[in-house]
């Protein structure tokens, strides 16, 4: 408690009651108190979470800004906070794109507006909480609590085949999150405790390592999503609206990544290395076979999931590489991921918001009647095939890079993805912004205002910063990482 | 005088008796259809027991007629949450049951004598008493549920929950009378120490426990003897259902700890493998056959099926913390009923039930705040934290774990995982369907306010469930280690 206040605790429970405050604004009639209020949380909850950026010590890997109460006598449950380098970028991602998602969902959400935007903020409070738990009860109260506002979210402002996305969404993960609590049960009577940082410590044989690494596995692998568990995800973007695809893009798929980061591949580093092989391949099949899959799409939303799919398959892959470009090349991935794919859809929600169809076919010459719009969508659009100077390009290159230390043919078919990526993304950004002007709703479409081009122009500026000059991030990361290698090589039969 | 003053662990129940003669009465010269008056003085005869079980507690176990009465922490416990139960039921039912013409002072007065059989049962430390206990609660029910003189629906459920709640208790004098054979008593402690030191023919014991189980699952309502479940609780008035479904199974879960526990732990061996098949069924056929229920009365019947089975999970572990986790569970599922069936009699009006899944579509959009409750109970039936489900789900399990049921406990998390769907198929009809009707709601304001006070509990309990299990805990370990 540098601060003198317990900087974590604000940072989970602002956003929460901020949230609370929103929802007691009521029904239509305060529509824009609503919004003022929740422009005001997101805003005091990105403020509030900037200290930790700056009171970082960078030398460290250790758990840093840590709170411990107990919360759970009977079970030995302890209210215990903390942050290391990978948990504070994610959160300071988290509390950024809330802010962006409460101002692009400003005036297209016209009905409840007070729900919505309380969604979002209690969310991102909850979603705070997964990152800074360290007491394994209170990442999955987290975890799970998590799921009912994104639900709301899905079935709510979604589009038409909402409820079947939002039922699928809700009850994949919580499978994979039940089988997850049962391995937590057991290390809990493995070591006495619920504490995580005691889990890596604790040593395990390898059967029951490797049945661990599988509980957690469906449980981090539904939410990345990995090949074969990612079925719901298009459902999902598809159905959801722009802000519930932003945040679920860009947060929501990194929660998945970050638990095989504390969870899975230090409490079971054998079994990480001995299923390594499955990991990398369900990886690449991700990486080269969902890329495809993205190339036929007609949706653009659902052209972006597919391609979200297979970006997260290089973090995947990143991790399960063992080694330092991978490591690190995975988690500037995810943070580039977060920003671009974020970025597209809010791209794709611009259109709709418009034309109120998703379908490439329906577009056509936007760039004649949209050339600003046009011009950031240029952007992200090459961010996505990772053109060199922006971010998608850092992460991709070092676990390219890392890949190739460990294998050339992973490289090899990883490194596919260039091209894929950049065959998927150019060739819809060519057939809904070029050409001659397609149809009258194009022709009648307004470029991008104010509150827009704020929003995409701080996104411009995030994905450039990270890919021109990533060593602030970096820097953060390094010590976290090697100390998660150390774990790695470490074994604990 | 002095004998009066060694009653004292049974004051609350005498004061009871008396006042529900006391209110039958009074009732008699009351005009009018409201019954303020004796409402209120059943109202104030519940704070009155609460007030007596507080002062009279003591710590440790005091003992009363030969043993055959009981007070210690757990009994104080349960009862305390049993006027709770009862208080809140009360203020719930109450507009319901003017508009349908029910709030008679038979009523009152035979809500309050199950409340006593309940509060017999709890402290019963002798077989023949915990009997008396099941029937006076029994009977006041069967009664309660017949309440209803002109409609079919409710006579036939009253029907059969009084035939086949009266083979229920046949069978429990039987296993009762078999124990009686093989030991020699009747009393608690005595039957355990009995068994203990091998005086006793096991088989004997063993035979008579299948017949006390098969009555007690009767009487939880677990399966496969959970047939009367469903339709007593479509058929009987939504009151009736909601005070059938609440504060019993708090006495029904002292029943089990005062019969299999308490007196019968030397046999854990046997009786854990019967309650393990009569969990599983439970949870399978309860979460199973709710997904196919369009009405929402039904749906909770088969969702308490569930419930119950969960619970058992717990018991059948047979550690100090699974006993203690399986007292949990029953709180929790009796503060997330009252919570639901409060929920359906709030927006039921004259003519109109509420009572079908479909009532509840677009309640988000006719009024967010009950549709927020709503939303946060459903939740917590299903088990997703922060609600007091949630860890009522997972101390059980913990406590199966720990005692290696692994097997028990995937079954259990698989069971769990589908009666999610039709708890958060609620939610969906709540939030995501647009409404049937936009007829105006008009809330009864006691009613409102206390449905709103239940689900932050449910809320509030699941994000600070410490002192709760602690409660638990120390109920449990004393009644068992104190001997």
């Amino acid at each position: 408690m540098i601060f003198g206040y317990p900087l974590l605790s604000v940072v989970i429970w602002l956003p929460i009651v901020f949230g609370g405050l929103v929802l007691a604004t009521g029904n239509d009639r305060n529509a824009g108190m609503a919004r003022w209020l929740a422009l005001l949380g997101a805003l005091l909850g990105l403020l509030v979470a900037l200290p930790l950026y700056t009171g970082f010590d960078r030398m460290t890997s250790a758990m840093q800004f840590v709170e411990l109460k107990p919360w759970i006598s009977q079970f030995n449950i302890h209210y215990h906070l903390g942050v290391d380098g990978i948990s504070l970028l994610l959160v300071l991602l988290n509390c950024f794109f809330t802010l962006i998602v409460v101002i692009a969902g400003w005036q297209v959400i016209e009905k409840r507006v007070a729900q919505y935007m309380a969604s979002f903020l209690i969310m991102s409070g909850l979603i705070n909480g997964v990152f800074i738990s360290l007491d394994a009860m209170l990442f999955y109260v987290f975890w799970e609590a998590m799921l009912i506002p994104m639900f709301i979210i899905i079935g709510v402002w979604g589009g038409p085949n909402r409820v079947y996305a939002a039922l699928k969404f809700f009850l994949y993960t919580l499978l994979g999150s039940l089988l997850m609590l049962a391995a937590l049960l057991y290390l809990y009577f493995q070591s006495g405790s619920f504490s995580i940082l005691d889990y890596y410590q604790l040593p395990l044989p390898m059967n029951a390592q490797i049945l661990i690494f599988i509980a957690f596995f469906m449980a981090f692998a539904v939410k990345v999503p990995m090949f074969p568990v990612h079925t719901w995800l298009p459902d999902a973007h598809v159905e959801a609206p722009t802000g519930g695809s932003v945040i679920l893009a860009a947060i929501m798929l990194k929660v998945g990544a970050y638990g095989f980061i504390r969870f899975a591949m230090p409490i079971a580093p054998d079994a990480s290395h001995e299923l390594a092989g499955v990991m990398i391949a369900l990886s690449l099949i991700a990486v080269v076979y969902i890329g495809l899959v993205a190339l036929t799409q007609a949706d653009m939303k659902k052209l972006v999931a597919y391609s979200s799919i297979s970006h997260m398959g290089f973090v995947t892959l990143g991790l399960f590489l063992f080694n330092a470009y991978g490591m690190e090349g995975a988690l500037l991935q995810m943070i580039s991921h977060g920003f671009v794919a974020g970025a597209l859809f809010l791209c794709i929600g611009v259109l709709y918001d418009r034309v109120h169809s998703r379908q490439i076919v329906d577009y056509g010459g936007v760039a004649n009647t949209m050339p600003v719009f046009a011009a950031f969508f240029m952007l992200f659009a090459m961010a996505n095939s990772g053109l060199p100077g922006t971010s998608g390009f850092v992460g991709e290159f070092m676990v390219i890079l890392g890949a190739v230390k460990v294998n050339f043919w992973f490289a090899f078919a990883a490194a596919t993805t260039m091209v894929f990526g950049a065959a998927y993304t150019l060739w819809m950004y060519k057939r809904v912004i070029f050409g001659p002007v397609a149809n009258d709703h194009v022709r009648h479409l307004h470029d991008i205002g104010g509150r827009e081009k704020l929003v995409m122009l701080s996104l411009a500026v995030a994905v450039l910063l990270v890919g021109l000059y990533p060593l602030p991030l970096s820097e953060i990361l390094h010590a976290s990482v090697n100390d998660l290698l150390v774990h790695l090589a470490r074994s604990k039969i | 005088m002095s004998y009066i003053a060694t009653l004292f662990p049974a004051y609350a129940e005498i004061f009871l008796l008396v006042m529900i003669g006391v209110i039958l009465i009074a009732d008699l010269f009351m005009p009018g259809q409201t019954r303020t008056v004796t409402y209120l003085l059943t109202q104030l005869t519940l704070l009155g027991c609460s007030l007596i079980t507080v002062g009279t507690h003591v710590d440790g176990i005091a003992h009363l007629f030969n043993g055959m009465f009981v007070d210690d922490l757990m009994s104080d416990v349960l009862k305390l949450l049993t006027y709770l139960a009862v208080s809140m039921m009360l203020v719930y039912s109450r507009s319901y049951l003017i508009v349908r013409g029910l709030f008679t002072g038979e009523f009152l007065g035979l809500t309050l004598l199950s409340m006593l059989g309940m509060m017999v049962m709890i402290s019963a430390s002798n077989f023949v008493v915990l009997y008396i206990g099941l029937e006076i609660q029994a009977l006041s029910l069967y009664a309660m549920v017949a309440l209803q003189r002109d409609s079919a629906v409710a006579s036939e459920s009253a029907m059969k929950y009084f035939v086949l709640g009266a083979m229920a208790s046949g069978f429990l004098l039987y296993g009762m009378s078999m124990i009686y054979g093989g030991t020699g008593s009747l009393d608690v402690q005595t039957i355990s120490a009995v068994i203990q030191h091998g005086q006793a023919n096991t088989m004997l014991l063993v035979f008579g426990l299948a017949f006390l189980v098969a009555g007690l699952a009767f009487k939880l309502g677990v399966a496969p003897f959970h047939m009367w479940v469903p339709d007593v609780y479509h058929g009987a008035p939504t009151a009736m259902t909601l005070l059938i479904g609440s504060a019993p199974k708090l006495a029904a879960f002292a029943f089990v700890m005062r019969i299999l526990v308490e007196s019968l732990q030397p046999l854990m061996a046997h009786w854990s493998g019967m309650l393990m098949v009569l969990a599983v069924l439970s949870m399978a056929i309860g979460n199973i056959t709710a997904i196919a229920q369009t009405n929402i009365k039904r749906m909770f019947a088969y969702s308490t099926i569930a419930h119950m089975g969960f619970m058992l999970v717990g018991v059948l572990s047979g550690t100090l913390d699974g006993y203690s986790s399986a007292m949990f569970y029953a709180i929790a599922y009796v503060l997330m009923t009252l919570g639901g069936f409060g929920m359906i009699m709030l927006l039921s009006r004259e003519g109109f039930e509420a009572d079908k899944i479909d009532d509840f579509k677009g309640l988000n959009q006719r009024s967010p705040w009950l549709a927020f409750m709503m939303l946060i109970l459903m939740f917590s039936m299903a088990g997703v934290p922060p609600t007091i489900g949630f860890y009522a789900k997972f101390a059980v399990f913990s406590a199966a774990v720990q005692t290696g049921h692994i097997t028990l406990v995937v079954w259990a998390l698989l069971f769990s995982l589908i009666g999610a769907f039709y708890y958060l198929r609620i939610v969906k009809l709540m939030y995501f369907d647009a409404p049937e009707s936009h007829e105006k709601l008009y809330l009864q304001p006691d009613t409102a306010l206390l449905v709103s006070i239940n689900g932050l509990a449910v809320l509030l309990l699941g994000i600070l469930p410490n002192s709760l299990m602690i409660v638990c805990a120390a109920s449990v370990q004393q009644s068992l280690l104190l001997h």
